[in-house]
């Protein structure tokens, strides 16, 4: 039966260059010198370093443990001696530099001893959770979020769908589709796993028509194990088909509502590379240590996939393609449409790297300055999220948040396709973003401010309390010492009357003697 | 190795402003050899005067506001305002007709509002309104097309052009009134509609000639469709509009309300909408407030036509449905995506 498909509003079709590296079956990549391990490979907070300097690590050996829930453990990716933990400019838009764990390689690539895992029906999905979350496993489609977080959605939301997201609609990149030809059991399984986990049995995976081998890799798998809760969904190519909303739109009808997570409509979304690290991780008791890695773009001599240990740097993998052409002109990780360049090939693939793409001159923009914005709203017709990008740029370059905000400036995926259909060359994803981070900065003044303002008049109630308190303490004090006197008074009253009856007695005995006496005589 | 880093996409840009302007110029070739044949030299040399004028005033202007000229006028956006002018002037119009037209459009209609992408009203249309009030007589200067009587030589029109009288030439015996304008006149004399278009003035849809010229302008149309620069929704809903508008007062009295393909296919309706309505600085940029602005200007433009003091409508009809634009936009913001309602009542 041919699954239902869905739209969502305008997309690109982009040239795939996807031949350029998937007309060479995947490699193992060679050990590096040298590992940087960045500590943070996911949101959250940087995992803890649990080695120290001089130590020796073996394959897949944790090096830093994960604290808190969003964070994610790191482990080794090949044996050698940790030289030290320091701070490496990392791969982050931003080009700042964070802690690292930098490994010198032995070369004998000696494996930690693992556990494997085969009977994992038998374990409460709380048991395969933490083992996931202990191997490091984070989203391997470019947002590293902790898998081990997306298995485990709480009891308030029923999960019914778990969809397996093998688009891969960026163009040049080509490691999902590589892995699905490849390892398509290993994806399969690493589904089966997820559904175990989430006590679901439905399974969606979406896969781009441009990618048949892929689709027919994995169909093979299903019918052969005869899984029949696991569909295998041909899905139109158009860019950004591989962001999580519009593949789920696409597959189910069903839009994520604004401000929600895919588990509150009751799907769980993962790619088919953390699907396999799944596998991994529990069937193979191996930490995520290394991935697929498409390294390709007409500046490099021989493009390909390789399977690449977390940590290496960027330049062994480029002399392991062949080193750049004479017109490489820009270093990009991820995908020519949302992929962030980088200033140097001395930085290190992280988890969350799927493609290390090297542009020549000619692919690139021609940096021509831009034209007014003519309004012909060839960038709404492609926004997938059904923004009016020209308003938003309108009001962006006004400086004029609020309408922005209106506008919903923070929709925006980022995606790129206006950027790539604006006659008039404006760099709007540009715009966007620095619109966002200034309502951003602003909202964080406003909370410094608000902050500021509670401190102070928390500071005026206490200052206001403490004389209220004062004013209290004298009041008692004078109560009491008006208390006190009064006591004293009455005390001396008493002693008074006291000394006045024994006046009044003395003298009534003197009186009486002075009668004896009297008598007496 | 070291890099040069930029923001994403890191991909070539698909389109270009003066190749979209480039396409919309080659899709009214057809329209604008259409009038030639029909209606002489005199078109081409208005297309020659205004788009010299244009590209003068839009360089002079650019050089005082010390913007840079060369890159600007490549962006054929003054051109396409000079050359959509001159196809709205009569052939028999002197040189300084256009000039004045193109420069009060670039002039005033487009630069002084901050050039391309800033101004509110259709440049082209503001350089034909000054035109058409300030120099009735000249503008309505129109003769009947080449198919019923010759059009003036090609020394006669430049004679015309410099503003000299011809002696081989009898101005008042040749200039006619232009079918919308018979039936506007004619109407207003009681005749019925069957009576004066029984005139040779009159071909099968629309006027002679005129109709003809309405296909070519619906074929440039139909490419530009086609190949994307422009949308569908403003056109189909102006040529929509209009047809809803005339064949309702068709039928309520036949006589005196010439049928629809009538208003289709005279006039400026084809060139107003695939290539006037169109602009895409001035019109509506949501895809329901297009629907709204094209629909409004086709019933603005039967109103007009019909009520109104002029034969045709299209100018004015565009510069009205100009000024409600923002108001169009905003409430017609689609709903976006993971949104429950449409973003038009937040505020």
């Amino acid at each position: 039966m041919k699954h239902r498909l869905w739209d969502y509003n305008g997309g690109l079709h982009l040239i795939g260059h996807k031949s350029l590296s998937n007309t060479r079956k995947p490699l193992a990549a060679t050990i590096p010198k040298e590992l940087i391990i960045p500590l943070s490979q996911s949101i959250g907070h940087p995992a803890e370093p649990i080695v120290a300097q001089g130590q020796r690590v073996l394959k897949g050996e944790k090096i830093a443990q994960s604290v808190g829930v969003l964070s994610a453990s790191v482990h080794a990716s090949s044996s050698g001696i940790v030289r030290e933990i320091t701070e490496v400019v990392v791969p982050h838009p931003s080009g700042l530099k964070a802690s690292c764990i930098v490994i010198d390689t032995d070369g004998l690539d000696e494996e930690a001893p693992s556990s494997g895992l085969v009977q994992y029906e038998k374990l409460p999905p709380s048991a395969l959770v933490s083992i996931i979350q202990d191997a490091g496993v984070v989203g391997l489609g470019g947002a590293a979020f902790p898998s081990s977080i997306k298995l485990n959605p709480g009891a308030n939301r029923t999960i019914k769908t778990l969809i397996l997201n093998g688009a891969e609609c960026e163009p040049y990149i080509t490691c999902d589709d590589m892995l699905m030809r490849d390892q398509a059991l290993a994806v399969i399984e690493g589904a089966r796993i997820i559904l175990h986990t989430l006590g679901i049995k439905h399974c969606l995976i979406g896969v781009e028509d441009n990618k048949p081998e892929a689709i027919q890799a994995l169909k093979k798998v299903c019918d052969e194990l005869v899984y029949r809760n696991i569909d295998v969904v041909e899905v139109p190519t158009l860019y950004p088909t591989g962001g999580e909303k519009q593949l789920i739109k696409i597959l189910t009808g069903d839009e994520i509502p604004v401000g929600k997570i895919p588990a509150d409509i009751g799907i769980v979304c993962h790619n088919v590379g953390t699907a396999t690290a799944i596998f991994q991780a529990v069937m193979g008791g191996k930490p995520l240590i290394s991935r697929l890695i498409t390294v390709t773009g007409n500046g490099i001599h021989q493009p390909q996939n390789l399977e690449v240990p977390i940590g290496t740097p960027i330049r062994d993998l480029i002399a392991q393609c062949g080193g750049y052409t004479d017109d490489a002109a820009r270093l990009v990780m991820g995908g020519p449409m949302m992929g962030f360049a980088l200033p140097n090939d001395d930085i290190p693939v992280v988890k969350a790297t799927n493609s290390i793409l090297v542009l020549a001159q000619a692919d690139l923009p021609a940096s021509k300055q831009s034209l007014p914005c003519i309004r012909c709203g060839k960038c709404a017709e492609v926004c997938p999220m059904d923004l009016l990008p020209q308003q938003l740029y309108w009001y962006g370059r006004a400086k004029n948040n609020e309408k922005a905000q209106a506008y919903n400036l923070f929709d925006c995926i980022e995606c790129g396709s206006c950027d790539v259909v604006c006659p008039s060359h404006i760099p709007l994803v540009q715009y966007f973003r620095a619109t966002k981070s200034a309502v951003r900065t602003a909202n964080n003044e406003q909370q410094k401010a608000d902050n500021a303002r509670q401190r102070n008049d928390a500071h005026l109630l206490r200052l206001e309390q403490a004389k209220a308190e004062r004013a209290e303490r004298s009041r008692k004090k004078k109560a009491q010492l008006e208390d006190r006197k009064k006591s004293k008074e009455t005390i001396d009253a008493s002693v008074e009357r006291a000394k006045n009856k024994k006046m009044a007695r003395t003298q009534e005995s003197t009186n009486s003697s002075d009668t004896t006496l009297e008598n007496k005589s | 190795m070291d890099f040069s880093t930029a923001i994403s996409p890191h991909i070539k840009p698909r389109n270009r402003v003066d190749k979209m302007m480039l396409q919309v110029l080659l899709a009214l070739i057809p329209g604008a050899l259409a009038m030639i044949w029909f209606f002489g030299w005199g078109i081409l040399f208005n297309l020659l005067v205004a788009s010299a004028t244009a590209i003068a005033c839009e360089a002079l202007i650019l050089k005082l506001r010390n913007k840079p000229v060369r890159s600007t006028l490549c962006d054929l956006s003054a051109l396409l305002t000079g050359i959509l002018l001159a196809l709205a002037l009569p052939p028999l119009a002197p040189w300084w007709l256009a000039f004045v037209g193109t420069a009060f459009a670039i002039i005033i209609a487009k630069q002084l509002y901050g050039g391309l992408g800033y101004n509110p009203f259709n440049p082209a249309m503001i350089g034909y309104v000054v035109l058409l009030i300030s120099f009735p007589q000249q503008m309505t200067a129109w003769i009947p097309p080449s198919t019923i009587a010759a059009t003036p030589s090609f020394l006669e029109s430049l004679q015309l052009l410099l503003g000299l009288i011809p002696e081989s030439l009898n101005i008042d015996a040749m200039t006619m009134a232009t079918p919308l304008d018979t039936m506007k006149t004619e109407l207003g004399i009681n005749r019925t509609t069957g009576e004066i278009m029984d005139n040779e003035l009159f071909g099968t849809f629309g006027g002679t000639g005129w109709e003809w010229i309405a296909n070519a302008y619906l074929l440039g149309g139909i490419w530009l469709i086609y190949k994307r620069v422009i949308s569908w929704h403003i056109p189909v809903a102006l040529l929509f509009g209009l047809t809803t508008i005339s064949f309702i007062f068709f039928l309520t009295g036949p006589d005196s309300h010439p049928y629809p393909f009538f208003h289709l296919f005279s006039g400026a309706i084809m060139l107003g909408a695939f290539f006037i309505a169109t602009d895409p600085v001035t019109a509506s940029t949501t895809p329901k407030g297009r629907l709204i602005y094209g629909f409004l200007i086709g019933l603005l433009i039967y109103i007009i036509r019909s009520y109104g003091g002029y034969p045709d409508a299209v100018a004015f009809a565009v510069l009205i449905m100009n000024l409600t634009v923002p108001l169009i936009d905003y409430y017609t913001q689609p709903r976006v995506f993971g949104h429950a309602s449409e973003n038009n009542h937040e505020q």
